[in-house]
């Protein structure tokens, strides 16, 4: 514990909880249309944002921000239009981010210990102005996808309804891009663009397994990304382990204990309930 | 004199090039409710989405409550019931959760749920017969519960105009049956509805006129046809005199 009496580890642990909040938050949202491994590819673009920053001398993070939401406007955009060719141009787009972030960071002065720190993450890295920046804007993203929740659950849910119901259906999917953007970026120091998504996508299949509404599963997922950051850096602190893998290796092993406990409570409920019973239970038929 | 609802004037749609409809004209006027019957492919379901503004009209013009469907932004007197839940990526949602959606039109984004919705929500669970299920996952209900559960979605809007895409298809007699009573009830307080369906079943007493879509054009727009011969003749031509004469009331504010 005497670890976190250093102001760096003090830092590195309130953005990790910060991020372990908001990732989930959004998450929920591109979980529940299937776009899932959007933050990975987001990511992608990022690293350009970096390696530009570097070769420039500007903040790194901030031209990453750039970057990835200039990217993930364009994502959506391709998506929006729903074309085959939609899948290919992402594509382009995720490889020509990760070739132009590797190609910038190397025509600058970095190090590949610097390039790793933006891939896998670093506790050290953490500033003062870093820890404002991702509690300014982690801030924003939980407040923004908690408020809107009901907007942002009906065109995540049903994206044609949305729009029968006047809703500003291309301004909150452009929202959800930016937000995606802007989470990837802020979670590049503590988790690393690699394995962001990770804390945005395992939380909330870790909740949905046990969780009957969207609510409590968004609720759900938050704790459970709260829980997978702080004990993923104090693991990471302690055992001298990198801090990103060490937050997904727990946020992952929370879910297979879920999935195995949700398994054996399911399998002892089904012996515990005599079969003419389960029987007359009218409203467990599935169509479809 | 009725007031004319929905008014498509010479409405052509194609995908990519193919033309599914050709010189569509309808109009629906407040308090009828008009079934758009017709084989699968004949190009019933694009008629009302493109009455949704949901695929564009390529020739012709469309309005809503007497405003072009481009200006048209009222979309809280709509209600709209697509023909299936979509699956999304399995992240469970209550029946409540989803039926609260429909509130969304008359209270805009911003602004939290309220006392009125709480009550609006209740009411078209009730009326639908789905109450005691609102806390459940949708994704446990029946085929017919869930379609159930859309309807209670638009109702809870508190629409004038109800438009539905088959909503009896694989549903159960038991939902079918909710479902014809609580379109009844919709009626009876004024409302107006539009829907496509490929059998009517319990639905067709409450039916005041059909309009039968074959390759792409309107082939009648009359009586329901009679059910013995499937899809009415091609040839019938009758125009049926305008439904009650009912003010859409008390499902408006």
């Amino acid at each position: 514990m005497e670890l976190f009496q250093y102001p760096y580890m003090q830092r590195a642990l309130i953005g990790a909880l910060v991020i372990g909040l908001a990732a989930p938050a959004l998450g929920i949202y591109l979980v529940q249309r299937r776009l899932t491994l959007i933050g990975d590819g987001i990511g992608h673009v990022a690293l350009t944002g970096v390696g530009a920053g570097l070769l420039l001398n500007r903040s790194p993070v901030l031209v990453a921000v750039l970057v990835a939401t200039a990217g993930a406007i364009a994502i959506e955009l391709v998506r929006a239009r729903g074309r085959t060719s939609g899948d290919l141009a992402l594509a382009l787009l995720f490889y020509g981010g990760i070739a132009g972030g590797v190609l910038l960071v190397g025509l600058s002065d970095a190090t590949s210990a610097n390039l790793n720190a933006y891939l896998f993450g670093s506790l050290l890295s953490t500033s003062t102005a870093d820890l404002v920046t991702v509690g300014v804007l982690g801030a924003a993203i939980l407040i923004t996808m908690i408020a809107l929740r009901p907007a942002l659950f009906a065109i995540s849910h049903d994206e044609e309804y949305a729009r029968v119901s006047g809703l500003p259906v291309r301004t909150l999917n452009l929202l959800i891009a930016v937000t995606t953007a802007v989470t990837v970026t802020i979670a590049m120091r503590a988790v690393g663009v690699l394995l962001i998504s990770a804390l945005m996508v395992v939380p909330v299949a870790t909740a949905q397994q046990v969780t009957r509404g969207f609510r409590s599963t968004m609720t759900a997922a938050m704790a459970l990304g709260f829980f997978a950051a702080g004990s993923g850096v104090w693991v990471a602190a302690n055992a001298d382990t990198p801090p990103g893998a060490s937050v997904v290796l727990l946020a992952i092993a929370s879910f297979l204990v879920v999935a195995v406990a949700g398994a054996i409570w399911r399998g002892l409920r089904r012996r515990a309930v005599p079969a003419s019973m389960t029987a007359a239970e009218p409203h467990e038929v599935v169509l479809d | 004199m009725s007031t004319p609802v929905i008014t498509v004037e010479h409405g052509a749609v194609g995908y990519d090039g193919r033309p599914v409809l050709q010189d569509v004209s309808l109009t629906v006027t407040a308090g009828e409710v008009v079934a758009v019957l017709g084989a699968n492919g004949s190009g019933k379901s694009t008629l009302i989405r493109a009455i949704l503004g949901l695929v564009p009209l390529g020739a012709g013009s469309i309005t809503l409550f007497d405003r072009p469907l481009r200006q048209f932004r009222q979309w809280q007197r709509i209600g709209y019931v697509p023909q299936r839940l979509g699956a999304g990526g399995g992240v469970p949602a209550t029946v409540r959760e989803v039926v609260a959606s429909g509130r969304l039109a008359r209270r805009g984004i911003l602004r939290p749920p309220g006392a009125a919705d709480r009550v609006a929500v209740d009411a078209a669970l009730h009326a639908v017969g789905l109450a005691d299920r609102a806390t459940d996952p949708v994704s446990t209900l029946s085929g017919g519960q869930q379609q159930r559960t859309l309807i209670a979605r638009a109702l809870a809007g508190q629409p004038e105009l109800l438009i539905l895409d088959e909503p009896t298809a694989g549903v159960d007699a038991a939902s079918q049956e909710a479902f014809a009573g609580a379109l009844r009830d919709f009626v009876a307080d004024g409302g107006t509805v539009l829907l496509v369906a490929h059998e009517l079943g319990p639905l067709r007493p409450v039916i005041s006129r059909a309009v039968v879509v074959h390759q792409g054009g309107i082939c009648h727009d009359g009586p329901v046809p009679d059910p013995a011969g499937h899809h009415a003749e091609p040839d019938h031509d009758h125009v049926h005199p305008h439904g009650p004469d009912e003010p859409a009331g008390l499902w408006s504010n």
